[in-house]
């Protein structure tokens, strides 16, 4: 188990104190994929590099499985980060080094014979899915591919805890999905611990069991990750998961404001389904018990997470107030989420 | 022996001893290579230090990389020629003579190897710090972070930087040449201007002209082939 305990890290720049980790509280749980979002400079990476014993804490413990890992130095600190793999957004591979060096390396620095060294990194090539581009150079390696040699580089010591510092933000939405189905495939075949840190609430959606919101170096909000696109707690979340919701990220996506204006009239309701209301004829119900009102789909998306289907709708309602208002308590009572995005 | 004037001068290869003109062209090419073994080592050695000790909390980094950077930029300022003059008495102890190519290697070693140093340094700074980063959080030692990422992926720069200063080298030892180190600057200036002799000043300017030409065409290819960046 991994657990931060009123964690806090400043920093001294020219203009004064900066604190980049304010007093977080968070339990990992062995074999867990955990959640770290937030916009960049939320303090997401500071965290994780503590964890790694890149950085030390200004006040506060880390501990691993009970170790304190701030209080480790020299060797000890140096086998405790063996037993840590990190993949990163730029992959941070050497230039220098084929795939199969590249693999090894973590292998060459934990001292394991040449023989096994070989030996072991086939094995990783084999099951990030890198056959045949062995003797390959990083250059001649598309994004995915480099991040498949990070991840089964961050795997070669066998590590317990795998840190994911965005390493998706820098690929194309296709090879995300790749990724992170490749963590998933590891976190169950290997039981690994993973820290996934990311600013997009896809990933999290996609492969975290439990998420932590970091805004300003606070975490504001921890729960699963079910719960809190049901029920966003704190304004920041719930823009994380409106992101996540706004259907489809092409260009035809609009944004808030220009909702507002295309729909100028009565209101605009964003519901949000799980599990199975989402089979229930929710909305042609309500059509049917409040006929005075006017209903249109303005947008609609569906996600896949760890615990199940969340739906979200964007509906426009033109009508009376008491017969709108009859209708958000309708579909209260059916449990379905709602949201009044804009009220004319 | 006829010496002709002019234009003409230039061209009287009958008048060039081949036998000194071969052993002087093997006395500078002995001279620039055996100093840049030694200046290869000990800049990379400097730029090493002057790299790990730069921005480091400590006072003891801080004094080695002032002690480092004074020698470097010491050295590198004062102008060959001049540097020569002033190591002779330490050249008369290394070498036991202050005459021909063995009293040349001191003040070419000194004179060039801090040059070398600062361009080590400015490529070990250029390597992506996030591979060290990488390197660093898989538990590798400061030495290893050297051995197994610094030097392999600064490589090419180093080779690179290393065919730049053979080259200034080889200007270097024409110059120690004319005050008796042998090799190609002393013929040029003894056998070719003080006998008023044009045709061996040009010959030696061409053999020169050459090496620095094969030099340059060796280092690129050594560059190419170390250079896995792009293919």
């Amino acid at each position: 188990m991994i657990r931060f305990k009123d964690v806090s890290k400043q920093y001294s720049t020219k203009d004064g104190g900066l604190t980049a980790v304010n007093d977080v509280n968070i339990e990992i749980n062995d074999g867990e994929i955990f959640g770290i979002v937030g916009y960049s400079g939320a303090g997401k990476s500071t965290l994780v590099r503590m964890l790694d014993g890149l950085e030390a804490p200004s006040t506060g413990e880390i501990a691993i499985n009970g170790t304190d890992v701030s209080k480790l130095h020299g060797s000890q600190l140096r086998k405790q980060r063996q037993k840590i793999g990190m993949i990163f957004q730029h992959f941070n591979l050497l230039w220098s080094r084929t795939v199969l060096d590249n693999i090894a390396l973590p292998l060459e620095i934990a001292k394991v014979p040449k023989a096994k060294r070989k030996q072991r990194a086939e094995e990783l090539i084999k099951l990030v899915g890198l056959e045949g581009r062995e003797h390959s150079y990083p250059s001649e390696l598309s994004g995915g591919q480099k991040q498949r040699v990070g991840i089964a580089r961050a795997l070669a010591n066998e590590p317990t805890i795998l840190i994911s510092d965005e390493a998706t933000s820098a690929l194309d939405p296709d090879t995300t999905n790749e990724v992170l189905d490749l963590l998933l495939k590891i976190n169950k075949e290997m039981n690994l611990t993973i820290l996934l840190i990311t600013h997009e609430m896809h990933a999290i959606a996609k492969v975290c069991e439990r998420v932590a919101v970091m805004d300003s170096g606070k975490v504001v909000e921890t729960g699963s990750v079910f719960e809190v696109f049901r029920h966003p707690q704190q304004e920041i979340t719930r823009k994380f998961v409106s992101e996540e919701f706004t259907p489809q990220q092409s260009d035809n996506t609009m944004t808030l404001d220009e909702l507002i204006k295309k729909y100028p009239d009565g209101q605009i309701i964003r519901l949000i389904f799980h599990g199975p209301q989402a089979e229930l004829p929710i909305v042609s119900d309500v059509v049917k018990r409040f006929p005075d009102l006017t209903v249109s789909i303005i947008s609609g998306a569906i996600h896949q997470t760890q615990e199940g289907a969340l739906g979200s709708l964007d509906l426009q309602f033109v009508g009376d107030d008491s017969q709108i208002n009859d209708a958000l308590e309708y579909l209260k009572k059916m449990r379905v989420g709602t949201e009044v995005i804009h009220h004319d | 022996m006829t010496n002709s004037t002019g234009f003409k001068s230039y061209f009287q290869l009958h008048n060039v001893d081949w036998g000194s003109m071969m052993s002087a062209t093997w006395e500078t090419v002995w001279m620039t290579l055996l100093s840049m073994v030694a200046i290869v080592i000990l800049g990379i050695i400097l730029g090493l230090i002057l790299y790990e000790t730069r921005n480091k909390p400590g006072i003891g980094y801080r004094i080695l990389n002032w002690l480092v950077g004074l020698f470097v930029n010491i050295f590198r300022s004062i102008p060959f020629i001049i540097l020569i003059i002033l190591l002779l008495p330490i050249t008369m102890k290394l070498a036991g003579t202050i005459i021909g190519p063995r009293a040349a290697l001191p003040s070419l070693i000194i004179s060039a190897a801090p040059f070398y140093a600062r361009m080590v340094e400015s490529y070990f700074r250029e390597v992506d710090s996030g591979v060290l980063e990488a390197a660093e959080s898989m538990g590798a030692t400061t030495w290893e972070i050297i051995t197994k990422v610094l030097l392999p992926e600064s490589k090419p720069a180093l080779i690179a930087g290393a065919t730049v200063t053979t080259i200034s080298l080889i200007g270097y030892t024409a110059m120690a040449g004319a005050i008796g180190a042998g090799g190609l600057g002393n013929l040029a200036y003894q056998d070719g201007f003080q006998a008023s002799n044009n045709t061996v000043t040009l010959v030696a300017t061409v053999i020169i002209c050459l090496f620095v030409f094969i030099v340059q065409f060796v280092g690129d290819i050594f560059v190419k082939i170390t250079d896995k960046r792009t293919l």
